[in-house]
């Protein structure tokens, strides 16, 4: 490699730089539209090469929920963009246990593969995030 | 320190619009340096230059019009939250701009601080 390549390589790797993005969903996946809007701009950000994942918690925990139903609310079931989420490598997405158990879901009963962690360890999370975006 | 603003609610309707308006100026006022304001949600509302409140309240809109002339603060809206809810460039208020959810994610990625204003 040249000089000139090498200090180009240099400055390019200097430039590029990467944080860790968390996008945590607290509300229910109907009834407003922060768990949509919100997954949106998850999706974006894969397209900026950051280290993204996605935490949730409280009633953001039924976002994830398999055989969702929303004909008769007459919206749109997004769920199952959550699938495709691993297309875009976004694979860290954290439920919190606490939220779970509070509402008597299991594990198997969501719609992609999940990290449950107990409060303590989302906190641990949470305090080696750069950017935190709440939904 | 470089700050970026993200506001999910709309005005009159929510504090969090308020309160993101007094950061910025507050911040400002303290010497740091803002970045970028984004609006999303149903903060697109914000922008609207339609909008008329009672003439003894607050101007909510003109005064975000007035922080960016006055400090050349970059304020965007998302396109695509804007589109959902009517607001288009023909209805924004002075120093609003439309873009991409990518202006959020840039000002995460360039701003030391992104700072949220969501219910």
């Amino acid at each position: 490699m040249t000089q000139v390549a090498e200090a180009v390589e240099r400055e390019t790797q200097t430039r590029a730089v990467v944080k860790k993005f968390m996008y945590v969903n607290r509300k229910a996946p109907y009834g407003t539209i922060y768990a949509l809007e919100g997954l949106e701009v998850a999706l974006i950000s894969a397209a900026f090469d950051q280290d993204v994942s996605l935490a949730f918690l409280d009633d953001g925990v039924y976002q994830l929920v398999k055989g969702q139903q929303t004909k008769g609310l007459e919206v749109k079931n997004f769920s199952p963009t959550y699938r495709a989420l691993e297309g875009y490598d976004i694979e860290k997405l954290y439920v919190e246990r606490e939220s779970l158990a509070a509402r008597g879901i299991r594990e198997d009963q969501l719609l992609v593969p999940v990290q449950v962690v107990d409060a303590k360890e989302m906190a641990a999370l949470m305090e080696q995030q750069d950017v935190i975006i709440g939904f | 320190m470089k700050v970026g603003l993200l506001i999910n609610e709309g005005p009159y309707n929510h504090q969090a619009a308020d309160t993101a308006y007094q950061f910025a100026r507050a911040a400002l006022a303290k010497g740091h340096h803002i970045q970028r304001v984004f609006f999303y949600n149903d903060g697109v509302n914000n922008a609207s230059k339609l909008t008329a409140p009672p003439q003894d309240d607050r101007h909510i809109v003109n005064r975000w019009s007035k922080l960016a002339e006055e400090n050349g603060i970059d304020l965007v809206v998302c396109v695509a939250a804007g589109l959902r809810r009517g607001l288009v460039e023909d209805n924004l208020a002075p120093g609003f701009r439309i873009s991409g959810l990518g202006q959020l994610v840039e000002a995460g990625i360039e701003s030391d601080r992104l700072v949220v204003f969501g219910d």
